[in-house]
């Protein structure tokens, strides 16, 4: 699965992308926030409120009950700030 | 058309491009976005402007169908620069032309509201104190949901109203 983090996420990750093998029990967006805030204390509190995170599996934004799989591109970022 | 990119836009140039050769475009409408120098009493030096390449464009390209969907319009311009600008510079532009100035006007206001909730952009604000992530505005989320209730102005009024 590929995971890309952006802006305040990114930088309490410590990560902007990764490639990674999530555990066959992880197949949606809260397992997967679940799964990786046990890797390390960044991964923590970067989820630590994850009504704040924003999700997008393969660019488009999803809720937090969407599904996911190994061939997906899941990215967690704040809400948005252009214009 | 939509764009995102490091680089300057001309303003001027940017516009004659997207009404060159259509007469029957009579009103173009446009919004220049600029890196102001304080926020919430807070001097700011830069700002760096992040975003996801690939989503973005997706986002984008999303908006734009939609305002096309909406209003009778000619020709539609999204564009909207990353990295690092400082105050006065230039961060994005939107532009909707067409026969009538409603559709015009409320097309371009339209994008730009839109744009500010659902493209993936951040801005990393310079100040005094370090780098300050800018946090999403409650009023920007207002200014976007008004358009959620709203369809666009029927075009037979507003040849009436003329």
């Amino acid at each position: 699965m590929k995971i890309l983090y952006f802006a305040w996420v990114r930088e309490k990750t410590g990560v902007s992308a990764e490639d990674i093998s999530v555990p066959e029990t992880v197949n949606s967006v809260s397992g997967l926030v679940d799964w990786l805030k046990t890797r390390n204390g960044g991964y923590a509190e970067a989820f630590a409120d994850h009504n704040v995170v924003r999700v997008a599996v393969n660019q488009e934004y999803v809720t937090i009950d969407h599904a996911v799989s190994d061939d997906d591109e899941v990215a967690f970022f704040p809400p948005v700030t252009g214009g | 058309m939509i764009r995102v990119q490091k680089q300057d836009f001309d303003l001027g140039e940017e516009l004659s491009r997207l009404t060159e050769g259509n007469q029957a475009i009579g009103g173009l409408c446009s919004f220049v976005g600029l890196v102001r120098d304080i926020a919430e009493d807070e001097e700011i030096s830069a700002m760096t402007l992040e975003h996801y390449p690939g989503m973005t464009e997706k986002a984008l390209a999303d908006i734009e169908a939609q305002a096309l969907d909406r209003w009778p319009l000619d020709a539609t311009l999204i564009i909207h620069r990353y990295g690092r600008l400082e105050p006065g510079e230039q961060i994005v532009l939107v532009a909707a032309a067409s026969a009538h100035r409603e559709a015009a006007f409320e097309a371009c206001h339209f994008l730009i509201d839109w744009l500010k909730t659902k493209a993936p952009f951040w801005k990393l604000e310079e100040t005094p104190e370090g780098g300050k992530w800018v946090d999403a505005r409650d009023s920007d989320d207002s200014a976007a949901a008004r358009w959620e209730d709203q369809s666009a102005s029927n075009p037979d009024d507003q040849d009436a109203a003329e």
